[in-house]
């Protein structure tokens, strides 16, 4: 009886930390938000309970354009990932012998171990009117006078792409590292040329890796703030943007609060659409890899 | 002029080289159309290689493969009339069994109602015509079995490779399927090749069966043939179970005489394969158990007809395995020796007594010994 207990109180101590982490740090802080956002300021210190900051969202074209135009980014970002981060991932886990495996896995790597910050520094001194780039050109006489690369949309997507491609190789390589290589030969062996092997065999069994690898990119960069800020400068409208003006430089938190939701609620419905549309569920995919 | 060609596959000079390493050793056979074919030999003896080269996943170093008489070597893996039977069967997974079966009828642009047809009748032609829309992981090992080959032979194949397929089975499954696979064979009327290491799949179902060995055919003849007039010591100790003694001819006539073995043991042999032993070779001498008669020493009731072997020894265990029982002797010389035996329940040998070894010099098949061998 007594082996019984103390049984159950290490699991409750190894338990602990991590319901204090949910509990403390995301649930709590969240419900916070949500009474906040449902607060009208109606006078100085004088607040209502009220729908009136998600009505404002909605009023203000400003506001739900850039949230739209953060998402239609965001599925660009994660579209052309997908597109590159596939071939590196069935060269990784098909093509490469197993001793270079672990060595192109780690090239991918080493960009994270720099921080978020350095890395958005290094494509500025590449990408910037007097940066890499430009002087390259200028000295082969491609260009007649300094171009500014930054401060676009396409800086933003590069830059953005570069962060989170990381989290597409990683569990495409995983699902296509489990589909057995005759499947493939089976394929060709049936009669398929490259293309059928490609849109019927290994694409549909890499569904989960490459839903998964969607749904963590897309989190990652419609979340992200610092690569959009420093590469697309003042221009760069993105959605956390907007929520950092709310708390830090209008110090509205009521509103910041409410767009912060408004944001989750977002990518939840594209995440939801994405899964529905593809037919796969969480469980067989982020849960998986 | 037409001629049909009277083979469905001809491997003429055949060799694959992976750096040094040599897989495949100039191999050349010939499988007469419709006829069940198994390629029997050790894991590593180069008999993966040699199917992977058929269905075209390996390029040959040199020779020449020809399917219905014309050479594929040109011809890329998803243009051969060569289907295969993968190992783990590599059913898609993702697709249901009817979408399995139809894959490679879409491939090659076949209209859906004729794909709707076909499949229902390689579904009724393997028994199992309900299963169409399945899930692949609904289906019982043996099940999936029959869907694997249904999807190679829904296209029609000159050739079916079969990779050793009942290896993931466990045994009672493997005996059915063995049958099933005949069977099978004898119902689609196609050329089977059927790769194993497994001599029991390969001596029960197959027509012929070729033992291979580094990278060589060693013998290519039905299973009788191999079994009862192996051309070589590897086919005699590798194709069914032998006992096995080393020695020096003492005396001979060419095809058979006396020799002493290595125990100092004196045996009359006949020579196997058709070879000329001289006196003095140094010889591997095969005898199978079932030829070994074990008779209670000084047994009167036992007839021995003259010349035949004779050896004394000690039961040291009993191998009771029903009809397959066998009775282990230690002879005087500290050698074990295995022979079969019918264990009736009463009066049986019994580990300690005293027996004698009886066998004709016509089943000590010889072999002169060879380097390796």
């Amino acid at each position: 009886m007594q082996q019984k207990d103390i049984k159950r109180l290490t699991l409750y101590l190894l338990f602990a930390p991590f319901v204090l982490w949910i509990f403390l740090l995301i649930l709590l802080p969240h419900i916070g938000m949500v009474i906040l956002s449902l607060r009208e300021k109606i006078a100085p210190r004088v607040y209502e309970f009220g729908l009136g900051n998600y009505i404002d969202f909605i009023n203000e074209p400003i506001y739900w354009n850039t949230l739209l135009r953060t998402g239609s980014m965001s599925l660009l970002v994660t579209a052309l990932a997908l597109i590159i981060g596939f071939p590196i991932a069935y060269y990784i886990a098909k093509i490469a012998g197993n001793r270079s495996r672990g060595g192109l896995f780690l090239l991918c790597l080493i960009p994270l171990w720099v921080s978020d910050l350095i890395r958005a520094f290094g494509w500025i001194l590449l990408l910037r009117e007097t940066g890499v780039i430009s002087t390259f050109l200028l000295s082969y006489g491609i260009i007649e006078t300094p171009i500014e690369f930054l401060y676009n949309d396409a800086a933003v997507v590069v830059g953005l792409v570069y962060t989170v491609i990381l989290f597409m190789i990683v569990p495409l390589v995983s699902t296509l590292d489990g589909m057995d290589n005759s499947m493939i030969e089976a394929g060709y062996n049936l009669g398929g040329n490259s293309f059928t092997v490609m849109r019927r065999i290994i694409i549909p069994y890499a569904m989960p890796g490459i839903v998964s690898g969607c749904i963590v990119v897309f989190m990652l960069t419609a979340g992200s703030y610092l690569t959009p800020i420093l590469l697309g400068g003042k221009n760069s409208s993105w959605f956390t943007e907007q929520i950092y003006d709310q708390f830090i430089t209008r110090f509205n938190w009521e509103s910041g609060a409410a767009f912060g939701f408004l944001l989750l609620a977002f990518t939840s419905i594209v995440i939801w659409l994405g899964l529905k549309l593809s037919g796969q569920t969480l469980a067989n995919t982020v849960a998986k890899s | 002029m037409t001629i049909t060609p009277a083979y469905d596959l001809e491997c003429i000079d055949i060799a694959k080289s992976f750096g040094d390493f040599r897989a495949v050793k100039d191999v050349s056979f010939t499988i007469p159309s419709g006829s069940f074919f198994s390629i029997l030999g050790p894991s590593g003896c180069g008999k993966t290689t040699l199917m992977r080269m058929i269905a075209g996943f390996e390029t040959p170093s040199g020779g020449d493969i020809k399917i219905k008489g014309a050479s594929v070597l040109g011809t890329p893996p998803n243009k051969r009339n060569v289907k295969m039977v993968f190992q783990h069967l590599a059913l898609f997974p993702m697709m249901n069994v009817y979408e399995n079966i139809a894959y490679g009828l879409r491939c090659k642009g076949v209209s859906n109602d004729e794909i709707k047809l076909k499949v229902q009748d390689v579904l009724e032609r393997i028994a199992l015509p309900d299963v169409g829309h399945r899930e692949i992981h609904q289906l019982s090992g043996g099940q999936k079995q029959r869907i694997a080959i249904a999807r190679c032979m829904v296209l029609d194949p000159d050739v079916l490779l079969l990779d050793e397929p009942l290896g993931a089975l466990d045994l009672k499954l493997r005996e059915a399927m063995k049958i099933e696979l005949k069977l099978l064979q004898h119902q689609f009327n196609t050329t089977f090749i059927y790769i194993t290491h497994d001599q029991s799949e390969a001596l029960v179902m197959s027509d012929h069966v070729a033992i291979m060995n580094e990278g060589r055919f060693e013998q290519i003849g039905t299973p009788q043939e191999l079994y009862h007039r192996p051309n070589t010591s590897f086919v005699a100790s590798f194709v069914g179970d032998s006992n096995r003694w080393s020695g020096k001819v003492a005396d001979s006539d060419g095809t058979g005489g006396k020799v002493r073995t290595e125990q100092g043991l004196d045996m009359a042999f006949s020579a196997a394969a058709g070879q000329t032993i001289s006196t003095g070779s140094e010889v591997d001498i095969f005898v199978r158990p079932e030829f070994i008669r074990t008779i209670r020493e000084n047994d009167p009731a036992a007839a021995i007809s003259d010349g035949d072997n004779r050896m004394s020894g000690i039961v040291d265990s009993l191998l009771f395995n029903g009809a397959n029982s066998r009775v282990l002797v230690r002879g005087w010389s500290g050698e074990l020796i295995e022979a079969d035996v019918i264990l009736t329940g009463t009066d049986d040998l019994a580990p300690g007594e005293k027996v004698d070894l009886v066998w004709s010099p016509a089943q000590a098949m010889c072999f002169e010994k060879t380097g390796a061998a």
